[in-house]
C-alpha cells in the first residue's frame, strides 16, 4: 500500500490501527451490503468498548450480531436494531447503550459529518422523544430539530467494484449507507467483490471517488445472506 | 361488513394517480401495490435506495443485493433507479414523494401519529417512519379502528410515544375513511354495511358526521 495504491491483501492489514473504544461505522441495510469479512475480522480481534454506527445490528450469529456475542459494542447508534434475541438481552441488562435515530436523520448525520457540516435542522422527530434535550428552531413557520453530524475513526463499507485507487461502484440496493460512511470515516476500508486497474471503471459512473477511501480489500466468500426470501407465486 | 386488509388496500389504491411516486410502508400498505387501477402507472419508492420497485423475483432471479425496506427480495422495473440512503431521504424529507401510505398504532385529532414503540415492549426502532411522516405532504394512514378489546385507536390524544406531531390528515380503517382537520376527525366514507353508529361507538376522538356518509365503492 503506497501512494494511490489503496489495495491491502489481508484483513489484518485492512484493520491496522483499529483499537478498543473506537467509533466505527458499518455499512449495510439489514444484511444487504455489509462488509462481511471486515466484521468477521473485528470479531476475531475481539475489540471492546466500540461505538457502532449502523442502520441495523445484524441477526443472531451474523453481521453485527457477531460483535454482540463477544459484548464488543458499548454504544449502538442505529434506526432499527432488534432483529436478534441477544440484542434485546444486552439492551435490557444495560450492557449496551442504544441511541435510536430516525433512518433519514442517521443517513444525513453521516453525510453531513463527511461533508464537514457539524449539524443541521430537520423536521424529522420534532415533537417526539427524538427531539428531547435538543435545540429546536422555528424557520418560516415550521419547527425543526438541530441534529449534530457523525464521523468515525473507522468506516467499514462494502462495495461491488473498486479500482486500485479506491474509486468505488456499488451494486443495486447494496449501496444504502455505504457511500456516506465512506466520506465520514477517518480511515475508510472498502471490502469489494472485484478490484480492477485504474481506467477500467468509467469515471462517469464512479459512485464514491477514491479520495474518501484509504484501504481496499477484495473480500473472500461473500455469503450474502437473505433475511426475507420472497418469490412470486 | 368491516373491510378486510385487502379491501383497505383496494380503497387506498383508488387514491393513486398516474405518474405518482409512492412510498408504501410494511403491512397493509404493501398490499396496495396489488390493486393499482388500470391505466395508472406509479413508481414505488423503497427507502433503502430504490425508485421503481417491481414484483418479487422468481427463484432463478433472486438477488441478495436487491431488497426492499422490509428486507424482502424484490425486482426493479424498467426505468428504476438505485441510490444511497441519504439520497433516498432527500426525496422523502424534501417532499418529492407524491403519496406515502403507512400503518399506525394510534392517531389523534390533532394529526399526531404513534406507530413505533409500545413502552414495556422491546423497542426495535423507528426506521424511516419519522422521516416519512415529517417529509410527506400527502399521507394516508391505514390502521384498525379499535384493538381486539374494542378500545378505540382513533383518539383525542395519542397515549403512546409519537412518531410525528400534527402531520396526519387522512386515515382509513376497516370501518371508515376519515379526514383530520380543525382538531377533529371528519367522517368521509363508511365501509359497506357499516353503520355510522358503529363508527361513532368505536371512535374516542371528536367525530364530525355529515348528513350523508356515502359507502365506499370497492371494485
Amino acid at each position: 500500500m503506497s501512494g494511490f495504491d489503496k489495495v491491502v491483501h489481508s484483513y489484518e492489514e485492512a484493520l491496522e490501527g483499529f483499537t478498543d473504544n473506537m467509533t466505527v461505522m458499518v455499512g449495510g441495510f439489514g444484511l444487504c451490503g455489509i462488509p462481511e469479512g471486515l466484521i468477521e475480522q473485528v470479531y476475531k480481534m475481539g475489540s471492546k468498548g466500540l461505538t457502532a454506527i449502523s442502520n441495523n445490528a445484524g441477526v443472531d450469529g451474523f453481521g453485527l450480531g457477531k460483535w454482540l456475542e463477544k459484548r464488543q459494542i458499548s454504544t449502538m447508534i442505529g434506526s432499527y436494531v432488534g432483529e436478534n434475541e441477544l440484542f434485546e438481552k444486552l439492551l435490557l441488562s444495560g450492557e449496551m447503550e442504544v441511541i435510536l435515530t430516525p433512518q433519514g436523520t442517521l443517513a444525513e448525520k453521516i453525510r453531513a459529518g463527511g461533508a464537514g457540516i457539524p449539524a443541521f435542522f430537520t423536521a424529522t422527530g420534532f415533537g417526539t422523544q427524538v427531539a428531547e434535550g435538543k435545540e429546536t428552531r422555528n424557520i418560516d413557520g415550521r419547527d425543526y430539530v438541530l441534529e449534530p453530524s457523525l464521523t468515525a475513526d473507522f468506516a467499514l463499507i462494502k462495495a461491488w467494484k473498486a479500482d486500485t485507487m479506491g474509486n468505488l461502484i456499488f451494486n443495486k440496493t447494496a449501496m444504502n449507507f455505504n457511500p456516506m460512511m465512506a466520506t465520514a470515516g477517518k480511515i475508510t476500508v472498502a471490502e469489494v467483490e472485484e478490484i480492477v486497474e485504474p481506467g477500467e471503471l468509467d469515471p462517469n459512473f464512479i459512485h464514491t471517488p477514491g479520495i474518501y477511501v484509504q484501504r481496499v480489500i477484495k473480500g473472500e466468500n461473500f455469503e450474502k445472506r437473505i433475511e426475507q426470501r420472497t418469490v412470486r407465486s | 361488513m368491516a373491510l378486510t386488509r385487502e379491501q383497505i388496500a383496494m380503497r387506498v389504491a383508488q387514491e393513486l394517480e398516474d405518474g405518482f411516486y409512492v412510498n408504501l410502508g410494511i403491512g397493509i400498505p404493501t398490499l396496495v401495490a396489488n390493486y393499482i387501477p388500470d391505466g395508472v402507472k406509479v413508481m414505488l419508492q423503497s427507502e433503502n435506495g430504490l425508485l421503481g420497485m417491481g414484483q418479487f423475483p422468481t427463484e432463478e432471479t433472486i438477488d441478495p443485493d436487491l431488497i426492499n425496506a422490509g428486507k424482502q427480495t424484490v425486482t426493479a422495473v424498467t426505468g428504476a433507479a438505485f441510490f444511497s440512503s441519504a439520497e433516498s431521504f432527500a426525496m422523502i424529507r424534501g417532499g418529492h414523494v407524491d403519496l406515502t401510505v403507512l400503518g399506525a398504532f394510534e392517531v389523534d385529532q390533532e394529526g399526531n401519529i404513534a406507530s413505533w414503540m409500545i413502552p414495556g415492549k422491546l423497542v426495535k426502532g423507528m426506521g424511516g417512519a419519522m422521516d416519512l411522516v415529517a417529509g410527506a405532504e400527502n399521507i394516508i394512514v391505514t390502521m384498525t379502528h379499535a384493538n381486539k378489546h374494542g378500545v378505540s385507536k382513533i383518539l383525542k390524544q395519542c397515549t403512546l410515544p409519537l412518531t410525528g406531531a400534527k402531520c396526519i390528515k387522512r386515515v382509513i380503517t376497516e370501518l371508515a375513511l376519515m379526514e383530520i382537520k380543525d382538531g377533529a376527525f371528519h367522517l368521509l366514507e363508511r365501509a359497506p354495511g357499516v353503520s355510522v353508529e358503529e363508527i361513532k361507538e368505536k371512535t374516542e376522538a371528536d367525530l364530525v358526521i355529515p348528513d350523508h356518509v356515502p359507502e365506499m365503492q370497492l371494485n
